[in-house]
């Protein structure tokens, strides 16, 4: 969808990440998904009398290294404050989050757009909370259930400047949020069960207007598509309410995919006063320096600097060095192959054809890979030392594949896949191919060069692919010319 | 021995000594709950079976040789206290039919140390009062004159000991909860430093504010059992984190140059003349022991009362939210939807009080009011809490009256909440700055208890049981016995 001509628009996100902590935010129940309801909430998520929270220590470590990694200010003293609403999910009638002091002050990422130009997207700040339950309102006609397993799950609000000019940028930039988050491993991404979650705040404005419009906060979009759909309907619905002569009213909307709209759920003038107040129950949190340090010197590698890195250093095209480095183990599996074989473009090659394609067929994640690292830079070492060839290479990386040898060079030799690169046991075979086919030997002698592959293919099939064809072809053109 | 006002050290080396055995005390408590409590109420559950258990226990243990400090002491807990597997109500319609899933703290070290819990006494509605008339599960009446308030909020645990029902009870201070009804009942109370025993298991009323504490006839009875409940709680974020001096082996030193700080503050109009007269012929005995007495100014006392009535309810306001009639709790019949549910289950769940503090809390954290409220009374703690920094160091303990009067008349004050609040406006200052302060009996005025409150600096609850206990060493008032109770 394009802008209508004199118009802009301006989006700020607020995503919700659930940090991949075992443990809850302030309790030791599990935050694993899919468990029977109400299995995993104990009597601290459950709101009971006389409970007390205490912090997951883990959150702060991964608060921090998501603040490092988008260059952040990190708030040493960082506090938790209520926030009072009733909501059957919402067990104690509060959320505990950080409204004061949040944990990550600024910092920024940036984005690519489809033109290829990159931009720069602030974020505002990023803040500690717990998540609440859920309220499942279809399972029983005029009865709705209640759900604790997700209360109490820690989440990681990261709220954007309105930077995102159009749906597009919003994608692109809650992808880059995704890729980081998940690249960090503070989050597992998992967006189909809710791990990442997504409020959009949309206005537009006159493209000469110097103020930003009034906005609607469309809430809880958890899909990249919904995201995308979500803002074309409201600027959309925006422009004609302005176009029409009409004013907006500040509110809080609900998207609806079915019916591809968003609906008000409350305005402004109705709007929940959530009466913040800092958490009696928890003592603000000091980080020190030297944690904050720790967690930056051991700060992994991030995806822009190993992109960069793999097209500097490694010479790796564009494209090859920006998938070898979106992924964080995919990243460090290359660079591992690299270690063992010592040969960047080769390893590019082998990691992004021939393993991709294996692990994309059988939907494994490169955690899961059968074939170790180190064997991938064998098998390579191998080609590059002349051992084997290419044609070899895959059969040997097939028999990996399939767990049948635990050492690529032990697998060659057991089978004998050596290439020959002996001459004095390959002329004999030319000898006699020329023999045999005199005709085709003439041909190629008066200049019929298309005729080297029928004579090299001959070769290769009588040494079952083990002839280095190279020898092969200097072989033919001396004895042919 | 009179086993009825026995004190809980007595009543240690009899046990130890077999002179009593663990089940003939708890029958002999039990049975004079069964006589005196209906005219009291001050208990709201009774554990005969589990008590008369643990005393079985109690005696086993006695007989292997490996009983521990508290083995066979009966004790009442205040029904705040969650305790496994037996109704906590907090003084609560919402909370009648509530079985507690796990326990507090500070009750399962004092069940570690060998207590038994008798039952758990009546209170003011989630702590809520300075009179134990907001308890839905009625009034209790004071030991010394049936138609007195026994204080409160603690109440129930003031008239279980004073009436000689159990050896000594636990209570909880929010604003002067434990040392009001201890002063009203003749009995040693004492609120530790903020943070010194763990919230864990205790129903929250104000979270900044709330703080356990030990209800006894004796400072050393009281010293005694503040060892065995204080503690660091890694459940409990706010409890202090370091290990809990033996209180009851450093009470037998001179208090001699002990310096006493008289705090002008805490010697206003509204203090009954014969209370005054009390507390200064208190004063005159610390001063024959040795100590000497030092002119003190807290001078943000006077706003401590309109800052406390803003963070209280505030922090209440929240705590209180959880009861919403969905996982536990009251619910009403029939909601017709949501808001009828939360409306109703809320509207016949709390009493009056509740429900008048949750509006002013919400009130004062409302947008635009918060500032105003919230935030001023914040700043007036503050500085509450820099006056008695300042004035700690040039004096070791604060003393004065704990409550403007004795023990009133029930209904007394019930329509005048101004009136009742400001029973605690000489406690409240030491609950806003988290100091440790305690009641001691300090005389009687018009033939009732007066209180005589002992502040002291940050984790010195053992030079206030020093003090306490050279005072009761040199006086008679902590062994009078309320004349209806025999």
């Amino acid at each position: 969808m394009s802008i209508p001509a004199g118009w802009q628009i301006d989006i700020g996100l607020e995503i919700h990440a659930q940090l991949n902590t075992r443990s809850k935010i302030f309790s030791g129940a599990s935050t694993r998904f899919g468990q029977p309801p109400n299995s995993q909430a104990c009597a601290i998520d459950l709101g009971m009398p006389g409970v007390l929270p205490s912090v997951n220590a883990e959150v702060f470590v991964k608060a921090v290294q998501f603040g490092l990694s988008i260059g952040a200010m990190i708030n040493q003293e960082s506090r938790f404050d209520r926030k009072n609403y009733f909501y059957p999910d919402l067990p104690k009638g509060y959320q505990i989050t950080q409204m004061d002091q949040p944990i990550v002050l600024g910092g920024t990422i940036s984005i690519q757009k489809s033109d290829g130009t990159e931009k720069t997207i602030r974020v505002t700040r990023a803040h500690l909370e717990e998540d609440a339950g859920k309220s499942i309102h279809d399972l029983k006609p005029g009865h709705t259930g209640i759900d604790l397993n997700r209360a109490g799950t820690p989440l990681l609000e990261i709220v954007s400047e309105p930077d995102l000019k159009n749906a597009e940028e919003a994608v692109a930039y809650a992808k880059a949020m995704h890729q980081l988050l998940t690249y960090l491993e503070v989050c597992d991404g998992n967006m189909a069960e809710g791990s990442l979650r997504f409020d959009a705040n949309i206005s537009v404005r006159r493209q000469d207007a110097d103020l930003l419009g009034t906005r609607s906060e469309i809430k809880n979009l958890n899909s990249f598509r919904f995201l995308e759909q979500a803002i074309h309907f409201e600027t959309e619905r925006q422009i004609s309410v302005l176009e029409a002569g009409g004013t907006l009213v500040q509110d809080t909307r609900l998207f609806d995919p079915d019916r591809l709209e968003t609906r008000s759920m409350r305005s402004k003038e109705t709007a929940t006063d959530y009466r913040y107040f800092p958490e009696p129950d928890l003592l603000p949190v000091r980080l020190t320096a030297e944690f904050i340090e720790q967690i930056q010197a051991n700060l992994p590698e991030l995806p822009v600097m190993r992109a960069r890195r793999y097209q500097d250093k490694l010479q790796l095209a564009f494209a090859d060095a920006a998938l070898l480095s979106q992924d964080r183990r995919l990243g460090d599996y290359f660079d591992e192959v690299l270690t063992i074989s010592g040969n960047a473009k080769s390893a590019a090659n082998w990691v992004r054809g021939d393993l991709l394609s294996k692990l994309n067929e059988h939907e494994l994640s490169i955690t899961a890979c059968p074939i170790s690292p180190g064997h991938l830079g064998e098998l390579i070492q191998l080609i590059d030392q002349g051992i084997i060839s290419g044609k070899i290479a895959k059969e040997v990386f097939a028999a990996l594949w399939m767990k049948q040898t635990d050492s690529p060079g032990d697998y060659v030799q057991q089978h004998q896949l050596e290439q020959v690169s002996d001459a004095s046991a390959i002329e004999p075979l030319i000898d006699a191919l020329i023999a045999d086919n005199p005709k085709q030997a003439e041909d190629l002698r008066a200049g019929k060069d298309k005729l080297m592959g029928f004579f090299v293919g001959k070769v290769m099939q009588a040494t079952a692919g083990k002839a280095n064809p190279k020898q092969v072809n200097d072989l033919l053109r001396q004895k042919l010319s | 021995m009179n086993l009825t006002f026995a004190t809980l050290a007595d009543l240690q080396n009899s046990l130890r000594n077999r002179e009593i055995s663990a089940t003939e005390l708890t029958q002999y408590y039990l049975a004079r709950i069964d006589a005196l409590d209906p005219a009291l109420n001050s208990f709201i559950s009774i554990h005969t079976e589990a008590a008369l258990d643990a005393a079985t226990r109690a005696d086993k243990a006695f007989a292997r040789g490996d009983a521990r400090p508290l083995t066979g002491i009966p004790i009442a807990q205040k029904d705040i206290f969650c305790l496994q597997g037996h109704r906590t109500t907090a003084g609560s319609k919402m909370l009648a039919n509530f079985i507690a899933p796990y326990t507090a703290t500070c009750s399962q070290k004092l069940a570690d140390a060998g207590a038994i819990t008798l039952g758990k006494t009546n209170m003011d509605e989630f702590a809520m009062g300075s009179s134990n008339e907001n308890s839905y599960f009625g009034a209790v009446h004071n030991p010394w004159d049936h138609d007195l308030i026994p204080g409160g909020s603690s109440g129930g645990s003031a008239a279980a000991v004073a009436a000689g029902l159990c050896a000594a009870s636990t209570g909880t201070d929010t604003g002067g909860s434990i040392r009001q009804p201890a002063a009203m009942c003749g009995l040693t109370g004492l609120k530790p430093t903020y943070g010194r025993i763990s919230r864990w298991g205790m129903i929250a009323f104000a979270s900044s504010l709330d703080q356990a504490g030990p209800m006894a006839r004796t400072a050393q009875d009281a010293a005694i059992l503040l060892e065995h409940m204080a503690g660091h709680d890694p459940r409990d974020s706010t409890s202090l984190n370091e290990p809990v001096p033996r209180f009851s082996e450093g009470l037998g030193g001179s208090i001699k140059g002990l310096r006493i700080g008289v705090c002008q503050e805490f010697f206003t109009e509204g203090l009954d003349p014969a209370v005054e007269r009390t507390i200064r012929d208190a004063l005159a005995v610390y001063e024959s022991l040795g100590a000497t007495l030092v002119d003190v100014s807290l001078p943000h006392t006077p706003y401590s009362i309109s800052a406390y009535y803003v963070i209280a309810p505030a922090e209440c306001s929240a705590n209180l939210a959880r009861f919403d009639g969905i996982r536990y709790g009251h619910r009403c019949l029939d909601p017709e939807n949501l808001q009828d549910l939360y409306q109703r289950s809320r509207g016949e769940g709390f009493g009056e009080e509740v429900k008048k503090r949750i509006l002013v809390g919400t009130f004062a954290l409302s947008a635009g009011y918060f500032d105003a409220f919230y935030h001023r009374a914040q700043k007036i703690r503050r500085l509450i809490k820099e006056d008695f920094v300042k004035a700690f160091e040039n004096v070791d303990v604060i003393a004065g009256p704990t409550a403007p009067t004795p023990a009133f008349a029930l209904g007394e004050k019930a329509s005048n909440p101004v009136e009742m609040y400001l029973q605690d406006i000489f406690t409240i200052s030491a609950s806003l700055a988290g100091v440790p302060a305690m009641s001691i009996p300090a005389g009687l005025a018009n033939g009732l208890p007066v209180g005589l409150q002992l502040i002291g600096n940050y984790r010195q609850e053992g030079t206030l049981l020093q003090a306490a206990h050279q005072f009761q060493q040199e006086t008679p008032w902590h062994t009078l016995t309320p004349p209806e109770a025999l």
